[in-house]
């Protein structure tokens, strides 16, 4: 996008690096529409001012999102904040637990890890060894056990040991299963039965989502009431575009990016960099 | 959410109806129709536009005849067309002549290679075989673990190292002729296809074992991105199939129509939840249903 006059193709290629980076048609048209008409006031007549003016607009969208993990200072010792992670299989939710729990440890919190996950083989010695990775305290239960007592269990652990946060795991489960997204329901109500209170429910969602991302964070908050967004693999090729949609349309804020394996690798969200690297041409084309 | 693709040309066919000859105009608009349906489907931009350019043909065609319905008509020619690109040769596996028989699994992170390791060993039992698992994916946390696991579940041995992923791998084959196991399957690490270590890692893997087949695993929530992932791990490893994988919730799934069209590689076995029998050899039709949404 140079310049010249801004013509259909113009216009093509703007959609296309929307729908390439899988923000989805009806939210690219959505962006597109109201650029139409500044274009025919002439408000906007480069190319390159037009792609601008998208960019700008996007992240305008996404500016007054309350990007803070909340952690509740007014909480006594005794009443453990509690994190809740959820998502489909195999985005990243035990990962990120892992890299939380190190940043969370490192800000001087005393941290416990709760391995929710009885179904997925060797859930629990994944977590385990996140756990020994930041030095945090680790509950697990039994295969196939009930995971909402294993997270009330930690829950308990940790108010007695008067640690401040605990870190729950939740295995992947799809979210048209009514069975598995009734046992979430059952883990989110749990998990405030005892002395502890959630604080925050992330949803994690992979960057290589498609459109299906939708759905997914409508069901997820619909069962737990989600209040934030956790976006994974953002270091590969993918960019993750569904979670624009997420945000924009369902208002739940995007409050962490994952960007690799390792413990280190996770990252606050930074809107302008998210809307910025969205046009970046890959070699697809 | 969205209606099926039925649905939305059934509203224009229905305006249409009674001009008699149908424009340009009117063909273009089933189009933007058929064409908003393979995007919410997920399938990759560059192949809709190819797949369009084909479809517009039949459209012209089935529009014009006489009969009763021919908004049924276009959407028959669409899944016809989706038919031809999934379908082709199906995979049938053919045994080494020298046993084993060695199958290489490669993906990204969380595909659900590990998870589609067990359920083929579950399967090539199922065809009177005797495999071995190899875990070779020695950087996630616990995977040796999880596949030990999953072999416990099927009854089949595991052999891991860990030193080395490639010498696991290598050895991993050897240990199967000294058991006498007929079919090795050997897991994989996860990995991005822009990870150029970790591409180079998984090339010496497979010289290392000669795979007879690489299975990608590709997971049926992708999006835009299958596309580059894919020719990426064909470039590297020259794919012999695909694992479709998590075909059981509700995403469409036109990742697997990308995939196929740009590395012309059957879809092999679609893969349909977390238990280690949710897991089948692929059908094109009911998959072209899918991505209509039909
Ligand atoms: N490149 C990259 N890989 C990641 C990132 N986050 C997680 N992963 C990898 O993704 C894979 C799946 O991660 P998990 O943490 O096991 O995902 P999960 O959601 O807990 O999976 P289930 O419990 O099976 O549903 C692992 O191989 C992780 O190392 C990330 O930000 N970048
Ligand atoms: N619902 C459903 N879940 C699946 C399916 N296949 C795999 N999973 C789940 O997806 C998650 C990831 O699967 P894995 O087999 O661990 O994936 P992987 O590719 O080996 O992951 P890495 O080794 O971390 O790269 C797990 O929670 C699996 O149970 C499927 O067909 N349906
Ligand atoms: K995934
Ligand atoms: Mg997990
Ligand atoms: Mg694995």
């Amino acid at each position: 996008l140079g310049r010249g006059a801004i013509t259909d193709e113009t216009w093509d290629d703007l959609e296309e690096a929307l729908l390439r980076a899988d923000v989805g048609l009806g939210v690219a048209d959505g962006l597109l529409e109201p650029l139409k008409e500044r274009v025919k006031a002439k408000e906007i007549t480069e190319p390159s001012d037009l792609l601008a003016a998208l960019q700008a607009d996007m992240i305008a969208r996404l500016a007054d999102a309350d990007r803070e993990v909340h952690f509740d200072e007014s909480l006594e010792p005794g009443q453990p904040n509690v994190w809740l992670f959820v998502g489909v299989n195999g985005v990243g939710k035990t990962t990120t637990i892992g890299k939380v729990a190190r940043q969370q440890t490192e800000a001087g919190r005393t941290l416990l890890l709760a391995a929710g996950d009885t179904f997925r083989a060797a859930a629990a010695e994944q977590l385990g060894t996140w756990a020994e990775r930041s030095n945090t305290e680790f509950v697990r239960g039994t295969e196939g056990g009930d995971p909402s007592s294993v997270i009330f269990d930690g829950i308990e652990r940790a108010a007695s040991k008067q640690i401040d946060l605990v870190l729950a795991d939740t295995a992947g489960r799809l979210h048209t299963k009514t069975n598995l997204m009734e046992e979430l329901k059952k883990v989110r109500r749990v998990a405030e039965k005892g002395a502890g209170t959630v604080t925050e429910t992330l949803l994690v969602i992979d960057a290589t989502t498609g459109q299906n991302g939708l759905a997914q964070a409508r069901q997820f908050s619909e069962a737990t009431n989600v209040t934030g967004v956790v976006l994974t693999k953002l270091d590969g090729s993918a960019k993750g575009g569904i979670v624009f949609a997420v945000e924009t349309e369902l208002g739940i804020p995007v409050k962490l990016v994952g960007v690799g394996e390792q413990v280190n690798d996770l990252i606050p969200f930074d809107p302008d960099e998210f809307v910025n690297a969205l046009f970046d041409t890959g070699t697809d084309g | 959410m969205f209606d099926n693709l039925s649905n939305r040309l059934d509203g224009i066919v229905k305006r249409l109806r009674g001009k008699g000859r149908l424009t340009e105009a009117d063909v273009d608009e089933i189009m933007k129709e058929i064409r908003a349906a393979l995007l919410e489907a997920d399938v990759n931009v560059t192949v809709v536009r190819s797949v369009c350019n084909r479809i517009r043909e039949h459209a012209i065609g089935a529009t014009r005849s006489q009969a009763l319905d021919p908004g049924q008509q276009v959407v028959k020619a669409v899944n016809d067309e989706l038919v031809r690109i999934l379908g082709g040769e199906t995979l049938t596996v053919q045994y080494a002549s020298k046993p084993p028989t060695v199958i290489l699994m490669a993906g990204l992170q969380g595909s659900g290679k590990t998870t589609a390791t067990g359920k083929l060993a579950l399967w090539f039992k199922s065809q009177g075989r005797q495999p071995l698992l190899v875990g070779a994916d020695l950087q996630r946390p616990a995977a040796v673990e999880q596949l030990r696991t999953l072999g416990r579940q099927v009854d089949v041995p595991v052999y891991s190292d860990p030193e080395d992923p490639i010498l696991t791998a290598y050895e991993g084959v050897e240990e199967a002729k000294r058991l006498g196991r007929d079919v090795v399957i050997v897991d994989t690490a996860g990995r991005l296809s822009i990870d150029a270590e970790m591409m180079e890692q998984v090339r010496l893997i497979s010289g290392a074992v000669s795979p007879d087949y690489t299975f990608l695993v590709i997971d049926a929530m992708t999006g835009q991105d299958a596309v580059q992932t894919a020719e990426a791990f064909h470039e590297t490893l020259q794919i012999d199939g695909v694992i479709l994988s998590k075909l059981d919730g509700d995403a469409r799934g036109g990742a697997a129509l990308s995939v196929k069209e740009v590395i012309g590689r059957p879809i092999a076995f679609a893969s349909t939840g977390e238990k280690l029998d949710a897991f089948e050899q692929f059908h094109p039709d009911r998959m072209a249903s899918r991505i209509l949404g039909m």
